[in-house]
């Protein structure tokens, strides 16, 4: 077990290194560092006095090595465009996309685990065949698009929710959330709606093909057949065994929903990392593209290895391994 | 009888499935219609001199005043709305199927090669994936499209804007192919059919194409489906961003961006109806992708 | 107590109603063990579901009455039928890997099944599930109870999958294939087991099992049932000793017996090819120096697999699959190799075909070395001179390639036949030596039972001209029929054209009918070789005696 879960932390750090050296790579060769930091007013000699400070005549491997270790210490560099630390930016629009990332994957849970086990134990079903056609079309309609549609409906045509923006926000030490008040929620209801929709769909159908195929089970069919109550055989027995793969990929998606919000952020111009993604591929402002890649890693990452820690606490196989 | 029966059991299914059908009705229209938009389109969206902005904004044939010479009206250019639909159908598709060939050959080569390998190379090939994976899709093809920005001399960024985009789409989608044809290979490494190939001492080429690759072409299948709609999906995503494709050359991501500016106003033809079309599309691909899934996992049905 | 009269089940299909089993009559007394016996496709699995109540969706029963006791079991509700289940009627299914669930204890699995059916409390129901355990042959039991199903072997979990089944007292137990995942001594210790609840609590059991030397060691009475229709039923002793229906003596013809060696079986030898087709494929076996034999031997043969790895600081333990085996396999004779699941014998012929590489040791074929796993080059002569028979034929032909490529390509590859009509026309040819119509070389495998597969696998594996050819369990997927027709024609080929044969079973009565010499594999070490007549009527080694005594067969004094 100890092993299982060293191997993974090993396996996280390498794909944090995979990460970092892709964005080392490119502050590095995509375009120049140093002639976007300086104007054309600056001298040559300016300029390679600037190449030398921030080390770019080092050899590679050492400037890599560097950049790693700064990361470590939360120094991210500056950005291009604003002259500001990409830390702080960062930093400060993390709140926003992280609030919303959690509420449409709860959303996406609290709706998808229960449609999935429903079309699972009812495959016949005229419900079934409904929800099954709802979410082929879920699945097809691009987020931007429900996106719009949401707004047209309740912002435009009913005026019920706002369209943009974060609402009312409450700041908790540097926690700027929206959680705390009405407005807020009222904000974060259409933009959490939208971004969960899709993992909705994706939720639904993966409990389900899980659960059809442990409803097939010989264990199942034991159980079954030692006349255990159907209750319990649902959600003690199908259930627990359907959600051994259902996290794992849950935890996939999670990434998803960070990478999605970018298109969300945008439509309803939320003030989160993902809209400053856009921005600075756009000015293409390559320090903080690098810092939104790694932190993106990060959370994907970190995400991952909670998964397997659950997986750990679910399945005993893997906590405990003795034949006799 | 049966046994004739059971071969044609695909086509049997088909001609029983309703959604198949309309479905393969719809995405069959949109093709045909995007292959051959030189020859039917009313004018050329990109040429400016075939349209003029005396016809702007014109509704559909059934409002009040239209003209219905535009059957489903024009925009604020006064482009014909079907002609910009069939041209960006057109583009979506060009960019989906091309970057879907990528993807596929590089994930179904590295996928046969790590199942049949397995070891070391698995290994390689899988963390590859793993880091692909903690970058999802659509930020792999927002990077690749910002990175572009940066290295391409601006003069011939736009000249290579569909190249770029078809690469960040292949990109973001080989690990599909890559992991599915890695399982699905293991699983033939199991059976003794390739057991005997490489026993009689045959070329891993051989045993990998001849031997495996047509019995894992199944799964690949719905996986190509699946993925045609993602493309499109993920490019009309990314030209809705207005990352991918500029306004001159719209696809049908561009045409709802352009729509979106007339979401509060009354013209509700410019933002909708391209949205139908590519909620149509994709729709109908992903119920043919469904319809081949139930084919090849019958125990799903 | 259980009826069965006039039971009928069908599966609607798109094709139309397929009739799984049709007019079944059956019954069973309280503490009898009754048999139900047949080949694949019997539909004896389905009697077993449509009593439990239990048929695969979307099959169901279309005539017929199933009394239990005074209850009539079609008229139930489905939720009358679900407290039948456990309470009066309980099964227990053939694999105890998976029918155990993974995620829950022992103690949780038993206690929630006493407490469906039976109004006690926890900690009565945890004393009764202890005692339980204990009766069942579980040391311990206080404490094993707490443990997941993963952490008993094969043997203990099945006699977990039994407590739970008798934990609430059924009247009646159907047990599908209950012994067939498992190892001779591990079945005839649940056998004794079943024998003895059957007496001591009076359970009625349904065994249903393709092996007739389970029925005819435990079964009070048997049914014998093909495609769906019961063909006889009766005492055990009468039905298996003096059948009357000629499918029931066709059947007993083709069980091999343990204690005496059979010249052929009395079963049909082709698949309808005419005898004369085969003769440009034999005489092409035999032109040249083909009839020339080679011999095989080992010597000090070690193969270690690398355990899974648990620690960043030890290496893990190597799991020894074969350790120090030496044995010498004369040309032109067949050696039989017998043992249990794991105990090598796979891995031996992987390591002769270069799949698995050996530690240490010598391969010779005949006077040639043979070079350890990828070090032997795609060219190495053994390639060819060496073929296999694999278990599955379902997985053994490439079920994209056409019959006629199949066979083809050892022809093309070794470059025996340059021309391609040439090649067709042999393969055609080789097809009828096996017992196989020539035309079948223009279909695809799923067109083909795993008889005739086995039959194209054996044609494909004579294509390459081999000196040596290893069957690894060869008739072990297959009906007893089918498998006699296959223990036929592979004793027929190998007279024919001398060739050297490795035979791996875990049958030991099979490899009885082939074998001129048997060696005993237990653990990857060799624990008796010798003349297969010595080893099986005077076994040295304690375990060939104790694998002799606890296969099942029929008494002597039945047969005809």
């Amino acid at each position: 077990m100890v092993y299982f879960i060293l191997k993974r932390m090993i396996q996280s750090v390498f794909v944090m290194l995979a990460v970092a050296f892709l964005a080392f790579s490119l502050f590095r060769f995509v375009g120049d560092p140093v002639s976007q930091m300086t104007g054309v007013e600056t001298s040559v000699a300016d300029q390679e006095r600037l190449r030398e400070d921030l080390g770019l005549n080092d050899p590679f491997v050492y400037q890599f090595v560097r950049f790693t270790g700064d990361m470590f210490k939360g120094d991210f560099g500056y950005s291009y465009r604003t002259r500001q630390p990409v830390a702080d930016m960062i930093a400060s629009r993390i709140p926003a996309t992280l609030e919303l990332g959690v509420v449409a994957l709860i959303i996406s849970l609290l709706v998808g685990v229960p449609a999935g086990v429903y079309t699972a134990l009812r495959p016949r079903g005229a419900l079934t065949q409904a929800i099954l056609m709802t979410t082929l079309v879920g699945v097809s309609i691009p987020t931007f698009v429900i996106g719009i549609m949401l707004i047209f409906i309740f912002g435009v045509q009913l005026g019920w929710l706002p369209t943009f923006g974060r609402g009312g926000t409450v700041q908790i030490g540097s926690w700027e959330s929206s959680l705390f008040t009405i407005d807020g929620w009222r904000a974060l209801l259409l933009p959490a709606i939208t971004l969960g929709v899709y993992q909705l769909t994706l939720t639904m159908r993966l409990v389900r093909a899980e659960m059809m195929e442990v409803m097939r089970s010989d264990y199942i069919r034991f159980a079954m057949a030692r006349g255990v109550p159907m209750r319990r055989l649902h959600y003690r027995h199908a259930l627990a065994n359907t959600m051994v793969p259902v996290i794992t990929i849950i935890g996939l998606q999670f990434g998803g929903v960070i990478a999605f919000s970018i298109v969300t952020e945008s439509v309803f111009q939320w003030p989160g990392m993902g809209l400053l993604f856009l921005e600075s591929i756009r000015f293409v402002d390559i320090p903080v593209m690098g810092v939104y890649l790694v932190v993106i890693a990060f959370f994907f990452v970190l995400v991952n290895l909670v998964v397997d820690l659950l997986y750990v606490a679910i399945d005993p196989r893997l906590r405990i391994s003795d034949v006799s | 009888m049966i046994a004739f029966l059971k071969k044609y059991e695909g086509l049997w299914l088909f001609v029983h499935s309703p959604a198949a059908i309309i479905a393969t009705f719809v995405a069959a229209l949109i093709f045909l219609g995007a292959l051959f938009a030189p020859w039917i389109a009313l004018v050329n969206p990109y040429d400016l001199a075939s349209f003029s902005l005396f016809d702007g904004l014109l509704p559909p044939a059934w409002e009040d005043g239209a003209n219905p010479k535009f059957l489903l009206g024009t925009d604020d250019q006064g482009r014909d709305m079907i002609s910009s639909i069939l041209y960006g159908a057109r583009l979506s598709l060009v960019i989906g199927i091309s970057a879907l060939t990528i993807a596929a050959v590089i994930g179904v080569g590295l996928g046969l090669a790590a199942g049949y390998y397995g070891g070391r190379f698995d290994a390689i090939v899988m963390r590859i994936a793993d880091v692909q994976l903690a970058l999802p899709a659509i930020l792999t093809a927002l990077l690749i499209d910002g990175i572009a920005r940066g290295i391409l001399p601006a003069a011939i960024q736009q000249d290579l804007r569909v190249a770029v985009l078809t690469l960040a789409i292949a990109l973001s989608l080989w690990v599909n192919f890559a992991r599915t044809a890695r399982a699905s290979t293991f699983v033939q490494m199991n059976k003794e059919y390739v057991q005997a190939a490489i026993m009689m001492g045959q070329r891993p080429m051989r045993v990998m194409f001849v031997h495996i690759l047509p019995n894992i072409l199944g799964p690949l299948l719905v996986i190509l489906t699946v993925d045609l709609a993602s493309a499109i999906l993920l490019e009309a995503t990314l030209s809705f961003l207005g990352i991918g494709l500029p306004a001159d050359s719209p696809s049908l991501g561009t045409l709802i961006r352009i729509g979106m500016q007339f979401l509060l106003s009354g013209e509700w033809w410019i933002l909708w109806i391209p949205t139908l079309f590519l909620v149509a599309l994709v729709v109908s691909i992903n119920v043919l992708g469904d319809f081949l899934r139930d084919i090849f996992n019958p125990r799903l049905r | 107590m259980l009826t069965i009269k006039d039971l009928s089940v069908k599966f609607p299909s798109r094709f139309g109603d397929f009739t799984a089993i049709e007019d079944v009559d059956m019954s069973i007394k309280p503490g009898e063990i009754h048999g139900l016996v047949g080949e694949s496709g019997a539909g004896k699995s389905t009697v077993g579901a449509a009593v439990i109540g239990l048929l695969q969706a979307p099959g169901y029963v279309a005539h017929g009455t199933l009394t239990l006791g005074d209850t009539d079991l079609r008229s139930l509700t489905p939720v009358q039928a679900h407290k039948v289940r456990g309470d009066r009627i309980s099964m227990i299914f053939q694999d105890p890997q998976t029918s155990l669930n993974p995620l829950m204890t022992i103690e949780d699995q038993l206690i929630e099944t006493i407490q469906a059916h039976s109004d006690v409390s926890e900690s009565a129901a945890r004393k009764r599930a202890v005692d339980l355990l204990e009766e069942i042959g579980i040391k311990n039991a206080a404490q094993r109870i707490k443990a997941y199903p993963h952490q008993f072997s094969g043997g203990m979990r099945q006699r977990v999958v039994i407590a739970l089944a008798i934990s609430t007292d059924p009247e009646l137990i159907i047990a599908d294939e209950p012994t067939t995942a498992l190892d001779v001594a591990v079945q005839s210790q649940v056998l004794d087991l079943i024998q003895r609840l059957a007496k001591e609590r009076q359970i009625a059991f349904m065994l249903i099992t393709h092996d007739i030397g389970v029925i005819a060691q435990v079964a009070d009475r048997v049914t014998v049932m093909r495609k769906g229709r019961v063909m006889e039923s009766g005492d055990t002793a009468q039905v298996l000793g003096a059948p009357e229906h000629p499918y029931t003596k066709a059947l007993m013809d083709a069980v091999p017996p343990l204690d005496r060696k059979l010249d052929r079986f009395r079963v049909p030898d082709t698949d309808g090819a005419l005898p004369t087709q085969g003769d440009v494929a034999e005489n092409w076996l035999l032109e040249g120096d083909q009839h020339e034999r080679t011999g095989l031997s080992l010597e000090n043969l070690t193969v270690q697999f690398l355990g899974p790895r648990t620690s960043f600081f030890h290496k893990p333990p190597p799991h020894v699959a074969l350790d120090n085996v030496t044995l010498k396999i004369k040309p032109g004779s067949i050696m039989g190799l017998v043992g249990e699941s794991g105990s090598g014998k796979s891995t031996l012929a992987k390591a002769i075909t270069g799949l698995v590489s050996p530690n240490s040791g010598t391969m010779m074929l005949g006077d040639t070395e043979l070079p350890f796993g990828k070090s032997r080059n795609r060219h190495h002569p053994s390639r060819q001179l060496v073929q296999m028979v694999f278990q599955d034929p379902y997985s053994s032909l490439n079920s994209r390639h056409r019959i006629g490529d199949i066979l083809a390509e050892p022809l093309w590859f070794y470059g025996f036949v340059k021309d391609a009509k040439e090649r067709e026309k042999l393969a055609a040819s080789m097809l009828s030596l096996v017992g196989m119509q020539p035309d079948a070389i223009t279909k695809f495998p799923h067109q083909f039972s795993g008889g005739q597969r086995q039959r194209i696998a054996v044609a494909r594996a004579l294509l390459a001209r081999p000196r040596f050819l290893i069957c690894d369990e060869p008739t072990s997927a297959l009906d007893v029929s089918i498998q006699a027709e296959i223990l036929n024609l592979l004793k027929d080929l190998q007279s024919k054209f001398g060739l050297t044969i490795l035979f791996i079973s875990h049958n030991l009565a099979v490899v009885r009918q082939m074998a001129d010499e048997t060696a005993v594999l237990r653990n990857g070490k060799i624990e008796e070789v010798g003349e297969t007549h010595t080893v099986y009527t005077a076994p040295k080694a304690e375990y060939t005696k104790t694998l002799l005594e606890l296969t099942p067969v029929m008494p002597s004094s039945w047969e005809s």
